[in-house]
């Protein structure tokens, strides 16, 4: 029997907070963490299997037009019969954008960017295959027109105007405001980075395909794969025990996983495709690059009269996937005039899609900068605007918030960080001296982030005591565990509600067999994949309350020991030697429309910038964050040190650089983007605050996962300008950049 | 078709005769010839540290460095240091102190790390010291400049950082 449950009204029973085992919320440890350090957990590209083949793929070195001859001449001459050429017209133009479920674009005969994969070369060894990759000539036509700065007059655009918000009278309110902002904003490209590039072995029996793959949703993985070859989804089976890092670039099927599925077919052996680190910069999604038009409108009390929110971002024609950048900017803050708008330009760069936290990591940036400017126009301090400015309800279709913890967050992190100390004159301004190099500097930001859940199922098994081994439990979903803490977290609930301690609770993972889940990404895995377990394990729990003679809601369930209703028995007897076993499924429902759900932090930072260099060092940075329960402290705290140091990123260093000539990407390695290293880092604070959003699922916990990047480069940035008076618009601060406002500024 | 060619070295104290490409890496040969698969392939350009093994006791990229190179040397990989049942110092502190998030650049790091502390003790300087003689005080600036070899995208940076400290720490300078 299976436990179903829609989200339709909040769940005010809070059922957790009645558990007794202790394990919910605490910093229980990773149970996948030994074999990480040892280096037993392995990834897609380490499968193994007898007679396994090596493909590499070959990259267009054009942007447009079509492949009008293939030559394999050379090739053939130089390696002979053991490598062959695969230009299959299935092979992907591009990945599938996040939870597509069906085949992207198809057909490698037709070029759009630079770096587009055009045929898989397969050989016996990864080393001749990459050989033979580099000798097939590849004969191109057509192909003349491009665009490839997404700000050319001539660049297509197009309004996405369902995106678009329209309230009150921006301009009205810009021309009587007391104090306004009114500048542009400019972050580059991005990339997710993973460490662990987009790797696929793929092997055939008989008509049914497994493969084992880098990817982050294989409920939507599996369609998009089945639909890519032409074959019924149940045929294909996806493995994913283990990924190396997601961040959006594995959310849909990418060139790798086709490449080895049709080369394995075509030549009746398993074959491995790994995407070069330099094809995971080209080939797989980039963050699109955004313009943003800043307007910011206030009285003088620092009441918030306007915001206005234009932005230009990118993507390849045809593509849907527009940066949503405006997403935040409908209700962190009040104000009863706005206008928020969403263009997309048409470009031939690698194709645009999801990148930590879409949307609000850069638009919250920008907006964040905008706020600092609007109080130092004021004259107030940065964080009492803020908190001037927290909204009632959400400000553009006025639903309520689920729970909201914005001043709350501004509030303790401004006192965790001693931010009176903060002097609101720039350093510069204050420090004549020129012989001090070093000039220090502090500065904030508000992160918001909207909350979702999707439907997931998992499937929970009360295992008996058998040989002396006591009663145990396994949970299965073909939910992934990215770096996210899905093993330690789906393994905490059930632990918790079946009254087990952590190591008698095994999760089994990324497997398309198992109860499907929505995957990881969007923040939505632990909410959405962890109510599933929760369900299933009700449903458990309702069942041994029977067995014992008492209500659910009397049971407690502790170190394998039933009690209630006068009655206490140990699990192994309630058993009785059998195995029970209940799916929970979770669906989204009215909660989802009835209220604005959304996390909250407030990010702090310390920053010392040389006055001679313009080199900015990050000192201190405290990240205080709010995401209702959380459901482990430990693996929490580790996804938002990600998002804060991908932040750090954000503010002083990653870009991408595109050619202007071709779109093609010029830094498409670790020498050239530029993610933080250990040095980059400082010991960086985390506080989780105490929340319970009964709006959000039966756990009453929200994502966590992207909350802690979405505006964090905007405290660094706001920091380099209490340090030096700079006003740097034009993302990364790069000592060049630094140095440039300074001279303006000064 | 290359001529494949013979090399002998010892990896995790056992000795391996391996024929190869002449074009194979020193990663590639543990990770597809041997099924040595904690060292990882992150960038294959010596830029992310994931493939970091000790070679006579020294920290290298191991894929920047061909095995034909290696004849007669020692390799010390992350499935050298420990097991999951008999694990390293600082494969524990890894954990307890959750250095890790995918997981991937781990076996680099915790190679790195353990590298990195014999470099300290040994008095080695570096840009974080204080000057080019005498003792190096392992404080996290120190330790955060001596990693930064290894890149870590989840961002466990300072995590990592508490880890080594801890084992700094209970092993003694």
């Amino acid at each position: 029997m299976n436990r179903h449950h829609k989200m339709d009204s909040a769940d005010r029973q809070n059922r957790l907070d009645g558990m007794a085992q202790g394990l919910i919320g605490t910093d229980v440890p990773r149970p996948d963490g030994m074999a990480k350090a040892t280096g037993t957990a392995t990834y897609a590209a380490e499968e193994r299997r007898e007679g396994m083949l090596h493909g590499v793929l070959v990259r267009a070195t054009v942007p447009g037009g079509r492949v009008a001859d293939v030559d394999t001449d050379a090739l053939a001459k130089a390696l002979g019969d053991d490598v062959t050429v695969i230009t299959d017209a299935r092979l992907l133009q591009v990945p599938a954008q996040g939870t597509d479920g069906k085949a992207p674009p198809q057909g490698p005969d037709l070029v759009h960017y630079v770096g587009q994969p055009l045929a898989l070369v397969v050989a016996p060894s990864f080393e001749v295959a990459r050989h033979g990759a580099r000798l097939l000539g590849i004969r191109y036509e057509g192909g003349e027109e491009g665009h490839f700065d997404p700000e050319d007059d001539a660049t297509p655009t197009e309004l996405r105007d369902k995106k678009t918000v329209d309230i009150g009278d921006l301009d009205a309110a810009m021309a009587k405001a007391a104090h306004s902002v009114d500048a542009v904003w400019r972050t580059p490209g991005h990339v997710s980075a993973a460490m662990e590039p987009h790797a696929a072995v793929a092997w055939w029996e008989g008509e049914h395909l497994t493969v084992r793959s880098a990817l982050q949703m294989l409920k939507f993985n599996r369609d998009e794969l089945a639909d890519a070859l032409g074959i019924p989804a149940e045929n294909v089976r996806l493995l994913a025990p283990f990924v190396g890092g997601g961040f959006g670039s594995k959310l849909g099927i990418s060139h790798e996983a086709v490449g080895a599925a049709i080369a394995a077919r075509q030549l009746g052996r398993p074959v491995r495709v790994v995407l070069s680190r330099q094809q995971v910069f080209e080939a797989v999604m980039r963050r699109s690059e955004t313009r943003q038009h800043l307007r910011l409108c206030a009285d003088e009390e620092g009441r918030l009269t306007g915001i206005g929110h234009d932005c230009l971002v990118s993507n390849l024609p045809g593509q849907d996937f527009a940066e949503p950048v405006i997403q935040g900017s409908r209700f962190a803050y009040a104000a009863p005039n706005r206008h928020l708008s969403l263009r997309l330009a048409r470009v031939n760069r690698t194709c645009a899609g999801s990148v930590r936290a879409p949307g609000e990591a850069v638009g919250l940036t920008a907006l964040e900068n905008a706020m600092d400017e609007l109080a130092e126009a004021i004259g107030i301090d940065p964080v009492e605007l803020r908190l001037r400015n927290v909204p009632e309800e959400d400000p553009t279709d006025g639903k309520p918030f689920s729970s909201m913890m914005m001043a709350e967050v501004l509030r303790e992190g401004a006192r965790r960080f001693d931010w009176q100390r903060r002097n609101p004159i720039p350093a510069l301004r204050r420090e004549g001296d020129p012989r001090r190099e070093w000039l220090r500097g502090m500065g904030m930001s508000l992160l918001v982030r909207g909350n979702i859940l999707d439907e997931a199922e998992a499937r929970v098994r009360l295992l008996p005591a058998e040989d002396g081994a006591p009663v145990r439990a396994e949970v299965e979903t073909d939910m992934t565990d990215i770096g996210t803490g899905s093993y330690a977290v789906l393994s905490q609930i059930a632990a918790e509600m079946l009254g087990l301690p952590m190591e008698r609770v095994t999760t089994r993972l990324g497997d398309s067999a198992l109860p499907p889940s929505p995957g990881s990404g969007g923040s939505w895995g632990a909410g959405s994949s962890g109510s599933s377990v929760y369900l299933a394990c009700l449903e458990l729990r309702t069942r041994l309350a029977r067995a014992l003679g008492c209500d659910e809601g009397e049971l407690t369930l502790r170190d394998g020991q039933a009690t209630g209703g006068n009655h206490s028995r140990p699990l192994a007897e309630l058993l009785d030697g059998g195995t029970i076993e209940a799916v929970g499924h979770i669906e989204p429902g009215k909660t989802a429309k009835e209220r604005r759900q959304a996390t909250y932090g407030a990010q702090f930072a310390e920053v010392e910038v040389s006055r001679h260099t313009g080199e900015v060092r990050v000192r201190r940075m405290l990240g205080v964050f709010a995401a209702g329960r959380i459901l482990n402290s430990r693996t929490a705290r580790s996804q938002c040190l990600g998002g804060m140091t991908f932040g750090i990123g954000m503010a002083l260093s990653e870009e991408l650089e595109h050619d202007p000539r071709d779109g093609h990407l010029v830094n498409r390695d670790f020498a050239g983007y530029h993610i933080p290293v250990n040095a980059d880092v400082p010991q960086l604070e985390v506080h989780l605050m105490e929340e319970r959003d009964p709006w959000a699922n039966p756990m009453q916990s929200k994502g966590i996962g992207e909350l802690g990047i979405c505006g964090a480069a905007a405290a660094i940035t706001n920091a380099i300008h209490n340090a030096t008076g700079a006003r740097v618009r034009d993302y990364p601060a790069t000592p060049d950049r630094v140095l440039a406002a300074m001279a303006v500024a000064n | 078709m290359q001529t494949p060619l013979k090399t002998t070295l010892s990896i995790n104290g056992t000795r391996h005769e391996i024929e190869g490409d002449a074009r194979l890496t020193l990663l590639d040969a543990l990770r597809d010839h041997l099924g040595l698969t904690g060292s990882k392939k992150g960038c294959d350009h010596g830029q992310c540290g994931a493939c970091t093994v000790l070679l006579n006791g020294r920290r290298v990229n191991s894929c920047l460095t061909l095995l034909c190179m290696h004849d007669g040397d020692e390799v010390t990989t992350i499935e050298g240091l420990g097991t999951p049942d008999t694990p390293s110092d600082l494969q524990r502190a890894f954990v307890d102190r959750d250095g890790m998030q995918c997981g991937y650049c781990t076996p680099g790091q915790i190679c790195s790390a353990t590298a990195m502390i014999e470099e300290i003790r040994q008095g080695w300087p570096s840009h974080a010291s204080e000057g080019l003689e005498g003792e190096v005080a392992p404080t996290p600036a120190e330790i955060a400049e001596r990693m930064s070899g290894n890149l870590c995208r989840c961002g466990c940076y300072p995590n990592i950082v508490d880890a080594i400290a801890d084992v700094i720490a209970e092993e003694g300078p």
